[in-house]
């Protein structure tokens, strides 16, 4: 057969075997659904850990939990939520589905290496898992994982923990990567016919700009990785000061631990935007859908993603003002981290903007993205404490802390991810989820959370510390902190046992959902306007769509449907360009 | 790059050429973020490695009486580098005229100095374990065996591309195809070779060369 034949037989070829299009599929669509099932699962289990560390802190001893144990449990819950949950379902799971999808691809421009990603992601997470399994357990070095000591003696896990935390964190980069270099060449090169960028949703904004912060932020993770690595297999001092452990003098000598904390900034920053942008990009698009208004401030809302990604760059000191730096630089990460509060309040706005006077639908969707945009506010909002040197370093050590970072990147990421699948899960599967169920689900999540991180603050004031073990017997803390402590830990568990309620909902609805039609929310992108739902090996059949406007023409004076899709050209509904909100 | 071909275009309107050209492009743009990306990398690990440098304990290793005071090995691997470079970049010229045999002659003779490359690079690992310059023995030993050792290990998937090509070329391929990938291994080669410009330049600069870059930085 000549090369010419083979390429044209393969062009068209659509994957037969079970193995070929389920397992080792290249499919978009199937490696987005294998991303997100690894992401949940796995988040599953960070969930478990959760809920035993609040055992541990509302009721001391009941489990049985050792200091040891505690802190393996808080290093793990918190490495799998921000990594292995939070980002691998924004970009592995989200942005592989969506991607191809909303700027009419027909797949990832490498596909093969789009496979690889997630079977290098799923080797990443079983190495980690493996950590449970191994003599001393995972690591307790806390998930930042700060030398001397993550690597020394009297660590809990220091023996094999902390080598596979390591070349776990090192080979999820190198997954990482391979799927950046798809999201960002698809969105380069295969955005199809009138598909420009300022076209483009904001969902694909704003993982296209998280990708590209993953690409440059995660070399320094990688960096600091392998430093560590040789730092506790090789014996080098990377990182490693002379000192005695356990009355031993240690081999190490002259390493610097605030070198691996500078580094870790660097990447760990703009890792909170890798998680938010695709998070604010996917609320856009859910409010704009559902309050059946346009985007408000379109090419702002762009700009103001593109501005935080650039900025999220040169705020990462502001998490070692209590390590201890020149004030001038305080004062700079101060300024900077204050400075990115702009772009972000700005876009806070447009989203309130784009609901004034909207026809505003509560669908499950729509609840869990309205949740978003408070308990978001309240994150910010206890972040501009935080990024200023004389609140912070009291506040550092405490709970304040804690509730600032779950709400900000903990709840409020994780509503739109509920969000986002009860908006998408139709286009996925072909059926609808439950509705009444999804309002339980929602209810529960979001009164819950509040419920639990509310609190933290006031702890956090009270001057409780966090990392602690236990409380008992100290005498700065007050009576009602440990009975507000109880109360945290029952509604903790009460809103952990209720996710329950979502995967039942979505394993139900596979079998049991209502039928789908091809664009139940009556949606304008692209994504909607699939020949069939759920869309089929190539995504638009023979012919890819042609594009005329944005995504976002809702509710257009004098047009019948309240929604023009991006595939309806001007003339088809009869009504001059410049009315429709052409943005080109 | 990937031969399943089926990614973004009308694929029954579409010739195989066509499907070919919109490969290379994405491949050509994959190749740009990657580079960027590996760029990212290359720089923290420089200042990482500037940071430590100033630090007491830090003995570089070509003062006077130490080993690369003389760095001869490692120019005479920078040039194989060079001539690899070249020898990819006289492979792509060929390519872009269509002449396909010297393009082929250039791209293998392009593999066999960056072999050689490594290899002379294996040679100076060798010779400073030997004096008793070991990994673990000094940061700046450390710097030199990780800098290096990661450069190495970049041109080493290189090699593994350049030798999925050079079996492509053994089944006959059509050469358009061939292009694309000699075009690819050209660019990489060329950031690999700056990349170790920089890092040579680097590893073998004293140490008041380190304090200028370091307080420059802000990292005295």
């Amino acid at each position: 057969m000549s090369y010419a034949e083979d390429a044209e037989r393969q062009a068209g070829h659509e994957p037969k075997s079970f193995w070929t299009k389920y397992v080792w599929s290249q499919d978009h669509k199937v490696i987005a659904i294998q991303y997100s099932l690894t992401a949940i699962f796995v988040g599953l289990i960070a969930l478990i850990l959760s809920g035993l560390m609040r055992m541990q802190l509302g009721f001391p001893g009941v489990l049985g939990i050792d200091p040891q144990e505690y802190y393996q449990y808080m290093t793990m819950h918190g490495m799998i939520m921000v990594i292995y949950l939070l980002t691998a379902l924004f970009l592995g799971g989200f942005g592989n589905y969506l991607i191809p999808l909303m700027v009419g691809a027909r797949d990832m421009v490498f596909p093969f290496v789009n496979m690889l990603s997630y079977w290098v992601y799923l080797l990443s997470v079983l190495i980690l898992v493996a950590s449970f399994f191994v003599p001393g357990g995972p690591t307790g070095a806390g998930w930042t994982l700060y030398p001397p000591q993550a690597i020394s003696q009297g660590t809990p896990g220091t023996e094999w923990g902390i080598i596979l935390m390591l070349v776990s964190l090192v080979v999820f980069i190198v997954a990482a990567t391979m799927g950046g270099l798809n999201y960002v060449t698809t969105v380069l090169q295969a955005r199809t016919h009138g598909m420009t960028l300022m076209r483009m949703p904001l969902s694909v904004w704003g993982i296209f700009v998280a990708t590209i912060l993953a690409l440059l932020a995660f070399p320094a993770l990688f960096v600091s990785g392998v430093m560590m690595l040789f730092d506790k297999t090789i014996g080098t001092s990377f990182f490693m000061p002379e000192m005695m452990s356990l009355g031993v003098q240690q081999s190490h000598s002259g390493g610097s631990p605030i070198l691996f904390q500078h580094l870790f900034w660097f990447f760990g920053h703009p890792e909170v935007y890798i998680v938010a942008l695709p998070a604010f990009g996917i609320v856009s698009d859910i409010i704009s859908v559902h309050a059946r208004r346009n985007i408000f401030g379109y090419k702002m809302m762009v700009w103001a993603i593109v501005a935080i990604g650039g900025l999220s760059f040169v705020v990462w000191a502001h998490h070692m003002f209590v390590s201890g730096m020149n004030p001038y630089f305080g004062f700079f990460f101060a300024t900077t981290t204050l400075i990115i509060a702009v772009p972000t309040a700005l876009k806070v706005y447009n989203w309130t903007l784009t609901l004034w006077h909207g026809d505003i639908h509560f669908t499950v969707p729509m609840l869990f993205a309205l949740g978003f945009i408070l308990t978001f506010l309240v994150g910010g909002l206890t972040g501009l404490f935080l990024g200023n040197v004389i609140v912070d370093i009291p506040l550092s050590d405490t709970y304040f802390v804690v509730a600032h970072f779950h709400m900000v990147m903990g709840v409020a990421p994780i509503l739109v991810i509920f969000g986002a699948i009860y908006h998408w899960y139709p286009k996925i599967t072909g059926r609808m989820l439950n509705d009444r169920i999804g309002k339980l689900h929602f209810w529960i999540t979001f009164l819950g959370t509040y419920l639990i991180y509310f609190p933290m603050h006031y702890l956090g004031i009270q001057g409780i510390p966090r990392r602690y073990f236990s409380f008992e017997g100290l005498e700065f803390i007050p009576q009602s902190a440990y009975t507000l402590n109880q109360f945290i830990t029952v509604v903790a568990l009460f809103v952990g046992v209720s996710q329950v309620l979502f995967i039942y909902n979505l394993f139900r609805s596979l079998k049991k959902g209502l039928p789908a039609t091809n664009n139940p929310w009556k949606a304008a992108s692209l994504e909607w306007q699939t020949p069939d739902t759920p869309p089929q090996h190539g995504n638009w059949g023979p012919m890819l769509p042609v594009v005329y406007r944005w995504a976002y023409d809702y509710s257009v004076p004098g047009v019948v449907e309240d929604f023009i899709t991006q595939t309806t050209a001007s003339d088809s509904v009869g009504i001059k360009p410049n009315i429709l909100g052409d943005q080109s | 790059m990937t031969d399943h071909v089926i990614n973004n275009t009308d694929t029954r309107e579409t010739s195989w050429q066509q499907v070919v050209e919109n490969d290379a492009a994405h491949a050509r743009t994959g190749l740009r973020v990657l580079l960027t990306t590996l760029s990212s990398l290359f720089f923290l690990f420089i200042v990482a490695f500037m940071s430590r440098s100033q630090f007491t304990d830090y003995q570089s290793l070509t003062a006077a009486w130490q080993p690369l005071a003389k760095p001869w090995a490692l120019w005479v691997n920078s040039v194989l580098l060079a001539f690899a470079s070249i020898a990819f970049q006289w492979a792509r010229r060929s390519a872009r005229k269509n002449q396909s045999n010297q393009s082929i002659e250039g791209f293998i003779i392009a593999g066999v100095f960056s072999f050689a490359f490594l290899v002379g690079q294996l040679s100076v690992w060798q010779q400073l374990a030997s004096m008793g310059y070991l990994i673990a023995g000094n940061p700046a030993n450390s710097f030199f065996y990780l800098l290096t050792g990661l450069h190495a290990l970049h041109l080493f998937f290189g090699l593994v591309g350049w030798v999925i090509t050079c079996r492509g070329i053994w089944r006959a391929i059509p050469f358009k195809r061939t292009r694309v990938r000699i075009e690819l291994c050209a660019t990489y080669w060329h950031f690999l070779l700056a990349v170790w410009l920089v890092l040579f330049a680097l590893l073998t600069s004293p140490p008041e060369t380190f304090e200028a870059f370091a307080s420059l930085c802000g990292l005295r």
